[in-house]
């Protein structure tokens, strides 16, 4: 694997465009390690019946598509202009006004100039106006436009899974052009012929088979659940007792099983399970619908609905009145833009209200779907849940509002909301790095694989920097979020930009300060460590 | 696909060296992988391979480092049961090392 360069040495980013000698649409594309993810392997394909299922590798000349790749991708197009009109919309509306060019991480953490976003669209517009219009037709270059060639296709491979689907440059662009539905589509086209990457499409398999990305079996989800349980007794003395797919609850409860596996993920994942528990209210875990995620969404628009099916079905299945969903991110993106038309109306759900403060939630209206940070937010807004955010005082924490959750959703205040009562000390980040103006982890839309570290590292630099801000300013070590993959990727950003600074989700927070009903003296954290202050009284036990 | 030659005999494995068909594996395996990394097994790194595979024939998947720090520390004393001496063991990570050398596939999904 490509050996990850010092940040010394990566943080010197070159802005001037390279040299070539020609233009961009003839430079062809130089893969370079460590800025690309493997080529999946059949098996994934197969499992799911995805085209062109074979050995390949990105960086070798021969791709081994099918002879006539070319009208499989241009078919393609065509059928998707015709079907979103917002996608043809952005093929002909962009000016060229340069607004969103500096605004993708991955421009500022590489200095390609493929990674405007501007640019990164025209890499398939220039193909649209080839192929279908009149101006591109007859004038060719001259209009912008240019042949669908190998090279082209493996640009667009190259690029499109150098685009984490953020949406930050859309927040920029007068026009409102969203790069990240523009990258969905150049995705799609590449995956009918084949051309996916190793680790979208091993999740995807795993979650069709299984239930969920890891490949959780009911007996591992029961299992994991029950060793957090442990911990949560040995640090509260109380011993939760959640129940699982059973029917007639009245709110079925689902989330990225990344929760369910990966530290830090798991102590929020025990902020769940403790709060749950303490407002007594009737609800269920599945061991089927057990995966808020949708790594399918980062295939194609058909595979993320036949993995999005299961939370609806589960929910009929079970009878229950509403859903209740975790903390994560692209998630609620494709519950929040896309779960209604594909696999609605759940005419057989009820509108959610809150069993505790009878707040009905009104935004979820059609979807039948709440995010947890809205479902808490409004239990400390009602006083229903007793708080001592003292037990947080050994950290200062911010705030990293994931992509999906803010710009794809609009949930802003109440994950600040929340942390500011469990927490003393919050200090929120640049506000041109925070809120709609986020920057991404760099690891979104699947692309937190291992062998792409240096992109990783490149695409959540600025995220970092915004980080290291507070940290200076305020000594801050600890970043919050509402998202899986955060948790899963913001730990090696941070050890590699800004050490010293941890990770959590927001309810492992909550989770520290809930005071419970017959609780016994808190001594350690969600993570089994000594509170300040306690280390005497620990020992006394 | 890659493969690893043991024994004379070839065998698949994933872009990062993981054995594609963890049935196919034997302690030999471990000793191979673990030497062009600079290790010698001992006794302790064994237990850990060993109870690798056990929780993967039950569970279909590697267990979660919660479970692996508490099972270590039922069978090998409280002072094992933690992240340090794992990493001290398997200095890649026992998540990714570990699981490598007894022969299972690396999780994927947002870990
Ligand atoms: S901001 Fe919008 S119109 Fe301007 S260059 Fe970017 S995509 Fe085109
Ligand atoms: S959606 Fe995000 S990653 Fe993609 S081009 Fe826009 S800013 Fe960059």
């Amino acid at each position: 694997m490509a050996k990850l360069p010092k940040p010394e040495e990566l943080s010197k980013i070159d802005y001037k465009p390279p040299k070539t000698g020609c233009g961009w649409r003839e430079t062809p594309v130089q893969f370079k390690e460590g800025m690309y993810c493997f080529g999946s392997r059949p098996k994934y394909l197969e499992e799911v019946g995805f085209p062109n299922a074979r050995e390949w590798k990105p960086n070798e000349e021969d791709w081994k598509l099918p002879e006539n790749w070319k009208d499989i991708i241009l078919d393609g197009l065509k059928e998707r202009l015709e079907k979103y009109r917002s996608f043809r919309l952005f093929m002909d509306i962009c000016v060229r006004c340069g607004a969103c060019a500096d605004k993708c991480h991955f421009f500022i953490g590489s200095g390609d100039p493929k990674n405007m976003p501007v640019l990164r669209a025209e890499l398939i517009r220039s193909v649209y106006r080839k192929y279908f219009t009149p101006g591109g037709k007859v004038f060719g270059q001259w209009a912008g436009a240019r042949e669908l060639t190998y090279d082209v296709l493996k640009e667009w491979w190259y690029y499109f899974y150098q685009c984490t689907e953020c949406r930050r440059c859309s927040v920029f662009c007068p026009y409102g052009i969203d790069q990240a539905e523009i990258t969905m589509i150049g995705r799609e086209l590449l995956n009918l012929i084949g051309c996916n990457t190793d680790w979208i499409a091993g999740p995807v398999a795993n979650c069709y088979r299984k239930g969920n990305h890891l490949g959780l079996e009911p007996h591992a989800i029961v299992s994991n659940l029950e060793y957090m349980i442990d911990d949560i007794e040995e640090i509260t003395g109380i011993r939760v007792d959640p129940s699982f797919n059973r029917k007639g609850a009245e709110i079925l409860f689902v989330t990225p099983s990344g929760d369910l596996f990966g530290d830090p993920g798991t102590y929020t994942c025990m902020g769940y399970l403790m709060l749950l528990h303490e407002i007594g209210i009737d609800y269920t875990w599945s061991t089927y619908a057990s995966e808020g995620g949708n790594f399918g969404f980062f295939t194609s628009m058909e595979m993320a609905k036949r993995l999005n099916y299961k939370i609806y079905a589960e929910a009929k299945r079970l009878g229950v009145k509403w859903i209740l969903g975790g903390e994560c991110g692209h998630m609620w993106r494709v519950v929040h833009q896309f779960m209604d038309t594909w696999n609605g109306p759940a005419d057989f759900l009820e509108e959610p209200v809150s069993p505790v403060t009878g707040t009905r939630f009104e935004n979820a209206k059609t979807t039948k779907m709440v995010h947890i940070a809205e479902f808490t937010a409004d239990l400390i807004k009602n006083g229903k849940i007793k708080l001592d955010p003292s037990r947080n005082d050994h950290l200062k924490v911010t705030f990293h509002d994931s992509c999906n959750t803010s710009r794809g959703m609009g949930i802003l205040e109440e994950p600040r909301y929340i942390i500011k009562h469990v927490c003393n000390n919050f200090y929120d980040m640049s506000k041109n790095a925070t809120r709609e103006k986020t920057f991404c982890c760099g690891s979104g839309s699947g692309l937190n694989a291992g062998e792409n570290m240096e992109l990783r590292m490149r695409g959540g630099f600025p995220r970092a920097n915004a980080v290291k801000e507070v940290k200076e300013q305020h000594g801050v070590n600890m970043l919050a979020n509402i998202c899986a993959i955060d948790r899963a990727v913001l730990p090696t950003l941070m050890d590699y930009w800004v050490p010293g600074v941890s990770v959590c989700g927001t309810h492992e927070l909550v989770g520290n300060a809930l005071v419970m009903k017959g609780e016994k003296k808190r001594t350690m954290d969600l993570r089994l460590e000594t509170l300040p202050g306690m280390e005497d009284s620990e020992e006394e036990e | 696909m890659p493969t690893m030659e043991f024994e004379g005999k070839q065998y698949e494995v994933d872009e990062e060296g993981y054995l594609i068909d963890w049935s196919v594996w034997t302690e030999g395996m471990a000793e191979v992988m673990a030497k062009q990394d600079g290790i010698e097994l001992t006794e302790e790194h064994w237990e850990i391979i060993r109870f690798l595979r056990s929780y993967f024939e039950k569970y279909q998947i590697a267990p979660m480092i919660k479970i692996l720090t508490k099972e270590i520390a039922k069978t090998m004393g409280k002072e094992k049961g933690n992240t340090k001496y794992l990493y001290e063991l398997y200095p890649a990570g026992p998540a990714k090392q570990a699981c490598r050398y007894a022969g299972l596939p690396k999780p994927t999904g947002c870990v």
